[in-house]
């Protein structure tokens, strides 16, 4: 049997402690309590959309613009409105009080077709493994977004820190 | 063979991003502008850019680039810049220009000339590389977003800077499978949030190893890849036979000077910038009277600096040939010298910084 090709550790990775030290993500307290937006962005890039579409100023970069971003959690809302605008496809929303068993992940999308609401569909984790079923619940899709959808999953709870997405929906070869 | 001459204000050789920068900026204040452009349409790279720019609001960050391809044209068209498609420059001497197009040869005068050509993609030669199926990164991008073909239906990308990490996500946006991207270096080299959202698709990503050889009977049919230890050396028994019909190379630009070299202006060697690059001072200014340069010509970054040092160009033109005065135009050139600046930022660009700096520092400015 052909062993798949593997990624080589720690090339590319975003280790979840990097992740969860750096400041646009939220604690573990937050993740539990309410919806919350998760901002996986531990690079100095020089970048700031979502400062700027922040309606609340939750979201701070400031000077110099390569700061990560913070998030202020009692200021945000969790409105989602700087998922689609980020260009590193680098935010998501995770929401753990959605049921009892259940949490929600929003995440960016701009692959086609899309899937829609409804589906029963493979949620992947950041390493594009399959990690668990999911249910689409939400695919949004309006002109303001440009072409970067919005889909929101629903995945057991022991999975939302994890899932970042869900398998292309176009036919993709998996014995590679 | 008659040879007609034109006289043109300001010359702008290269209609992409930075070119047509400066032509609108240049032309806002009133300068009588005509960008050349050897190709049939005008945006350079900006029009098969389809990514959401990073940067600020002030960069048009969070716009797609074609987006800002288009917003650029049609400022030109506002300000009244005359584009002349289909024509090379083929030659250049203080203010005059060689030019020729649909087949005829004309001589321009200018009274300053912004050469704004851009860069070429490097190659990698390796067996099999001269295949059909094996081509620069950014050839498999503009059959995909420019010309809407599907340059294979699975590829190998080498080079993970930011154009491989970007132009293996469009290639899986244009549903073509990617079997992997390889790196010879121990590290990726563009950002982690577009190695992440490739990564999100199961894609590998293999550092510290490379292509050994494209094989196939008319056209690329596999691709074998290996490890390679810290001097570049392929590590037996790693090699690995991929099945794939398209091998994309992304291993970096260097600018495309040969204008600037014709003309006479100094260089300097600066490998962050992508090799010999032209001599510039502060406005944008090359060592060779009237002659400016701006964009990846003068050093590689990428299309929101390549624009800023068009504005940039534009404005410092435009007091030079007496449309705007000077404590107006510092004042611009300050801000866009400050756009500029934030864009160099960080862990990604002081290296480049450093770089520029050392050329506008240079003495052979003063």
């Amino acid at each position: 049997m052909k062993d798949r090709l593997k990624s080589t550790p720690g090339a590319w990775v975003i280790s979840r402690e990097i992740l969860e030290a750096s400041p646009g993500y939220p604690s573990k307290e937050e993740l539990k309590r309410k919806p919350v937006i998760v901002i996986e962005c531990p690079e100095e890039i020089p970048c700031d959309p979502c400062e700027t579409i922040c309606p609340r100023g939750a979201i701070v970069v400031g000077e110099p613009i390569t700061n990560l971003p913070r998030i202020d959690q009692d200021k945000c809302n969790a409105c989602g409105l700087c998922i689609p605008i980020c260009p590193g496809l680098a935010i998501f929303l995770v929401d753990n009080t959605y049921s009892e068993k259940e949490a929600t992940v929003s995440f960016p999308y701009e692959y086609y077709p899309l899937p829609k609401e409804g589906d029963e569909v493979n949620a992947v984790n950041r390493e594009g493994e399959i990690a668990c079923k999911a249910k689409v619940l939400k695919v949004r899709d309006p002109k303001s977004h440009d072409h970067t959808s919005v889909i929101t999953i629903v995945i057991p709870k022991e999975y939302s820190n994890q899932v970042r997405g869900i398998e292309l929906q176009q036919k993709v070869d998996k014995n590679e | 063979m008659g040879k007609e001459t034109m006289n043109v204000e300001l010359a702008v050789v290269g209609g992409g991003p930075a070119g047509l920068a400066v032509a609108a900026k240049a032309a806002s204040y009133g300068v009588q502008v005509t960008v050349f452009d050897e190709n049939e349409r005008p945006g350079g790279q900006l029009f098969k850019q389809i990514h959401k720019f990073f940067g600020s609001k002030e960069h048009q960050a969070g716009i797609r680039g074609h987006d800002i391809g288009y917003s650029l044209l049609s400022q030109c068209e506002e300000f009244g810049v005359k584009t002349m498609l289909n024509t090379v420059v083929w030659g250049i001497e203080k203010n005059m220009l060689g030019i020729q197009n649909n087949g005829r040869t004309y001589t321009i005068k200018t009274k300053k000339t912004i050469i704004a050509t851009g860069a070429s993609e490097n190659p990698l030669c390796f067996p099999g590389w001269t295949l059909s199926g094996v081509m620069g990164a950014g050839a498999a991008q503009t059959m995909m977003n420019v010309h809407r073909v599907q340059p294979g239906q699975k590829a190998l990308m080498v080079g993970s800077g930011n154009v491989g990490l970007i132009v293996s996500y469009q290639l899986l946006l244009a549903g073509i499978k990617v079997a992997a991207i390889v790196e010879a270096l121990p590290k990726i080299g563009g950002y982690m949030v577009h190695a992440a959202k490739i990564r999100r698709t199961g894609v590998p990503i293999l550092t510290s190893a490379t292509i050994c050889e494209a094989r196939g009977e008319n056209e690329v049919e596999e691709a074998v890849i290996a490890s390679i230890d810290e001097k570049g050396n392929v590590m037996e028994g790693t090699q690995r036979v991929l099945p794939v019909d398209l091998i994309c190379i992304a291993v970096g630009l260097r600018p495309l000077a040969e204008l600037c070299w014709m003309a006479g202006c100094k260089f300097m060697f600066l490998p962050v910038l992508g090799d010999h690059v032209p001599i510039h001072d502060e406005n944008m200014r090359s060592t060779v009277k009237d002659i400016y340069v701006a964009g990846d010509v003068a050093g590689i970054e990428e299309a929101s600096t390549a624009m800023e040092e068009g504005r940039l160009a534009g404005i410092a033109v435009a007091e030079e040939l007496g449309y705007l005065g000077s404590e107006e135009a510092d004042e611009k050139k300050n801000l866009a010298r400050k756009r500029l600046e934030s864009l160099r930022l960080g862990p990604f660009g002081d290296t480049r910084a450093e770089a520029k700096r050392k050329l506008t520092e240079s003495e052979v400015n003063r």
